[in-house]
């Protein structure tokens, strides 16, 4: 028999009050009367809460996501799993997923980013991955708000204490700056692990009979509730909810890492599941879900940190570091000798049953027994209301008379190389380990960061990319351009797409204008993936990044992987010699919405983002990837944030030998803040030897994409006639270290 | 010859010493267990880098009382060749194998780029093909790198030539810039009295392929095949 509330006087009765304070609606309270036939105890509500926060159910979203393509030639595993799998080819799979950490690292950015980079790691490995490259793609306030600087030193060192010590290198990421992330910050965190074709696992608890066994680090009070607290909004409240962020210790991951893959090289393993949000209860529910069973656990078998912990806690714990396996009957032995080497704790706490029930023992009496289907497929499907904000057409009015253009370009430029949302990131990524068992190719500060496999020829290309300003000011073209940005990033590496992940970063669902923003990104982001034949294998969703009433602006953030065919061909984003010709792939439009340079010099973030043809978007990166396979030019660097004068520095400066000149000529007839800093899409700039050129011009002919020379690499200076002319090592000085002077 | 490779729980930089040790240079390299006796006959240990014990009280202090460390200790005191990189050197200073002291970076930060180095002492084991003060570009990356000694210790390693690393720039000058964690002396790497002991915070296995940006760290774990091959003709 269940304890009832009455029997167990320790067990708070549930007033309205305490049913509220667990995230839960009247409705969702009348529908777990329903589910379950009577009342739940207190410990049971506790489960319903969490298996139906926002962040473990995804109901708001649910309905819409699923109109993103999931398969694709490559595609081994789409959403619904610990992480997304593609096949690589050579018998190799690439697993990785980006999951938000958002919540907990503004209230404590140290552990809060810390703890992302921890589970995101543990997702890619529980299903018999190594971890070999991270990235990361961070949102902040802007610097005029004093916690900003606190706030970036914290994550920044949050996501480096943690993956250094795993000894997983973090090769790119992307940051930016805008009030919008005052009080929502966003740290979302991508891991791509490796593992052969035929050894990868699953989250599935299969074979009645069959032990559940603990891994890892004991279980403690932190984190309770973790998966509720990011499924609400801040308040002045929020500071109050530092309990709720877990603490992580990457030196016991570090052992669990090591022990969980070598466990996985024997056969005694059914099926693995990482402890993350809502720990232990939201894992051995999926496992048993996805294996059509039902689990026994036993609480007083856990290990445990603290004295004292009752059920409720123990169930809904978010301890780090902690795995549930699965393993086959009479087998438990040898798992338990492999953790011993690494001194980790193995305790069989459970066992996989045939009546599809969540049972949990405590002491020897039931404290909770729940059909899993109640918790999984029956909990709540939202299909909220959206609506276009009334504002909507104001945002997106842009009169260009009204707004002066710079009488001094050079000045100008300068001023803009010295955003944070522009400037080098090397102050943020040299605090990360980049090399670290030794496949980093190209380093992060490039398009997209190059890794090669071992044991096989190939390379693989990974980027992160996605502008909220585009977004909020046209979520559906934003959403096509976060997904049309990545595959261009790839493109200029010389890298083919072979899936992505996403976070989709957003306010209050349950405000109508959010859900319109939501519907619309996903429509752009279906629309681009159909396009660009990029499928999404796995992701999150990260809702109620509000705080006081006020939404950041809608964020998704593309994580995308390639592969190039050969690893030594890739191609990078600096000039390489004197004498080479510049070329622009595709077309500048005359056009200002949503740029860095409206918003650095005016202000603003107004207008319609940048318009896209998906066409010519596919023409230039076919152009530019032909190109590079034919060995045709010597470089290549997407234009964007900053526009085409941003880009060309950078094209100047990036080289790891030192900085080059340029020369450029434009004859394009628009406003000069358009034509230099305007953030037309689907370009990018190559350089080429003359005696090559030719060979470009065929191949850009038969793609269909638009270019033209601009001009020519050499000397000491950054010229665009007749309106710049710099010391090119100026530009760089100022690009280099401005972020740096920004923090300290 | 034979490498053998010391595995400390929260070693990261293991199996890249590894992988260069056999894949690049063709070496017979196996891993060691930290928590197993040292046996077998070996001619160069390597503790690599990474993060033993998870740093937690201070990087080394905890992995120097592995069991494996007192065979090291035995091995270093016969004159066996002892390779220290970054944590590796730390444990090393710990375990009181090598002078000195790895403190915090000067920015309190972690850092991971690239720098030059000029090579002090070409008369060891590890730096024997290489030239007197040859440049060396690999990549630096950790949090408690800055190596400190008491101006006396200082003196001593001077005078008997134990430095064998400094921080220079591009063109082979020290100065602060080009020092990347406020070492005293702008010391990157130092060896014992016997010279058969060497810590250094600089990868050398992390620059060993062109791929990866440079070869300079090859001259390291060659000058060590050279010297064990020379040695091995003697006898």
């Amino acid at each position: 028999m269940i304890r009832s509330n009455e029997k167990e006087p320790s067990q708070p009765s549930l007033s309205p009050e305490v049913i509220a304070s667990h995230g839960l609606t009247e409705e969702e309270y009348q529908k777990i009367l329903g589910v379950l036939g009577r009342e739940p105890n207190f410990t049971e509500l506790g489960i319903f809460s969490v298996m139906w926060s926002e962040h473990c159910s995804y109901k708001s979203s649910k309905s819409l996501l699923k109109q993103l393509p999931t398969r694709g030639p490559a595609v081994l595993q789409g959403p619904g799993e610990n992480a997304g799998i593609v096949d690589i080819g050579d018998g190799l799979a690439a697993v990785f997923k980006m999951e938000s950490h958002n919540h907990p690292s503004f209230i404590e950015p140290y552990q809060g980013a810390a703890t992302g980079v921890g589970g995101i790691l543990r997702d890619v490995f529980t299903m018999g991955a190594r971890p070999i490259a991270s990235l990361n793609s961070l949102r902040f306030g802007s610097f005029d708000d004093a916690r900003t600087t606190y706030l970036v030193n914290g994550v920044v060192g949050g996501i480096g204490g943690y993956g250094n010590c795993m000894g997983v290198p973090t090769v790119g990421g992307e940051v930016f700056f805008d009030e919008s992330y005052n009080a929502n910050i966003l740290v979302n965190a991508f891991t791509l692990g490796v593992a052969k074709k035929r050894r990868i696992f699953k989250g599935r608890a299969k074979g009645v009979g069959n032990p559940l066994v603990y891994v890892g680090a004991k279980t403690g009070r932190d984190g309770i509730h973790g998966a509720t607290m990011a499924s609400e909004a801040f308040s002045e409240e929020t500071e109050k909810k530092r309990p709720t962020v877990q603490v992580g210790d990457p030196f016991t991951e570090k052992l669990l890492l090591e022990a969980c893959l070598k466990v996985m090289e024997g056969d005694s393993l059914v099926g693995i599941q990482d402890m993350g949000a809502a720990g232990l209860t939201s894992s051995a529910t999926e496992m048993a879900s996805r294996g059509g069973t039902g689990v026994e656990i036993d609480l007083s078998s856990v290990p445990l940190r603290e004295t004292g912990m009752n059920p409720y806690e123990i169930l809904l714990s978010e301890s780090q570091e902690r795995m549930l396996l699965v393993v086959k009957k009479g087998r438990e032995e040898e798992v338990k000798r492999i953790c011993s080497r690494w001194d980790l704790d193995a305790v069989v706490i459970g066992k996989v049953t045939r009546n599809q029930l969540f049972r949990a023992l405590f002491e020897g009496a039931e404290v909770a027994c729940i059909p899993i289907e109640a918790l999984t497929s029956e909990a709540p499907v939202y299909n909220r209301p959206a609506e276009r904000p009334k504002d909507q057409d104001e945002v997106q009015t842009l009169d260009l008379s009204k707004i002066d253009e710079p009488e001094d370009v050079g000045s100008a430029l300068k001023r803009l190389l010295a955003s944070p949302n522009i400037a080098s990131k090397e102050w943020i990524y040299r605090q990360y380990d980049y090399i670290v068992r030794t496949n980093t190719v190209l380093a992060p500060g490039s398009d997209a960061a190059v890794i090669r496999v071992k044991g096989s020829r190939k390379g693989l290309a990974l980027t992160v990319d996605g502008n909220g300003r585009y977004c909020y000011l046209d979520p559906y073209i934003g959403g096509v351009l976060a997904v049309s940005e990545a595959a261009r990033n790839l493109a200029c590496v010389g890298a083919r797409p072979l899936g992505l992940s996403d976070c989709l970063n957003f306010g209050n669902p349950e405000r109508p204008n959010v859900m319109w923003q939501f519907t619309q990104i996903i429509q752009g982001m279906r629309d681009g993936c159909m396009a660009l034949k990029v499928p999404v294998v796995s992701g999150n969703v990260s809702f109620y990044n509000e705080t006081n009433g006020v939404s950041i602006y809608p964020t998704p953030t593309v994580a995308m992987v390639g592969t190039l065919p050969k690893v030594e061909r890739h191609m990078t984003p600096w000039f390489k010699s004197a004498g080479d010709l510049v070329v622009l792939l595709g077309r500048t439009r005359e056009e200002l919405g949503g740029s860095e340079y409206l918003k650095v010099f005016h202000g603003l973030v107004k207008g319609t983002p940048p318009w896209i043809d998906l066409k010519l978007e596919r023409a230039v990166q076919r152009c530019c990837m032909r190109a590079i396979d034919k060995r045709v030019i010597r470089s290549a660097h997407d234009v964007s944030d900053g526009g085409l004068a941003v880009a060309l520095v950078e094209c100047c400066v990036v080289a790891p030998e030192g900085a080059l000149g340029v020369k450029i000529e434009l004859h394009e007839m628009m406003r000069v803040d358009a034509l230099l800093f305007g953030e037309s899409q689907s370009r990018i700039i190559v350089s080429v030897e003359e005696k090559s050129l030719n060979s470009l011009k065929e191949i850009a002919e038969k793609e269909g994409a638009p270019m033209q020379v601009i001009g020519i690499v050499g000397g000491s200076r950054f010229e665009i006639r007749p309106m710049v002319q710099l010391p090119v090592e100026d530009l760089k000085t100022i690009w280099a270290g401005a972020l740096e002077k920004q923090l300290t | 010859m034979r490498w053998g490779v010391i595995v400390f729980p929260g070693s990261c930089d293991d199996y890249d010493v590894y992988y260069c040790l056999k894949d690049v240079l063709g070496q017979k390299v196996e891993f060691i267990w930290h928590k197993d006796k040292l046996k077998g006959a070996w001619d160069c240990l390597v503790l690599p880098g990474g993060f033993s014990y998870g740093d937690y009280l201070r990087p080394g202090a905890m992995a120097r009382f592995s069991p494996v460390m007192q065979g090291v200790i035995e091995f270093a005191g016969k004159g066996g060749l002892v390779l220290g990189i970054c944590n590796g050197f730390q444990i090393l200073c710990e375990a009181g194998l090598l002078p000195g002291a790895l403190i915090k970076n000067a920015s309190l930060k972690f850092i991971c780029r690239q720098v030059f180095l000029s090579l002090e002492e070409d008369q060891t084991p590890f730096t024997c093909l290489a030239k007197k003060g040859e440049l060396l570009r690999l990549p630096v990356k950790n949090g408690e790198g800055c190596y400190y000694t008491d101006a006396s210790t200082l003196e001593r390693l001077r005078k008997n030539r134990q430095i064998l690393l400094r921080y220079v720039d591009s063109k082979g000058k020290t100065s602060p810039s080009a020092n990347p964690n406020g070492s005293v002396d702008h010391i990157a790497g130092v060896c014992n009295e016997g010279r058969n002991v060497f810590g250094l915070m600089p990868h050398p296995e992390h620059a060993a392929e062109k791929i990866l940006g440079g070869e300079d760290g090859l001259k390291i774990f060659s000058s060590v095949m050279a010297s064990c091959n020379t040695e091995g003709k003697k006898a």
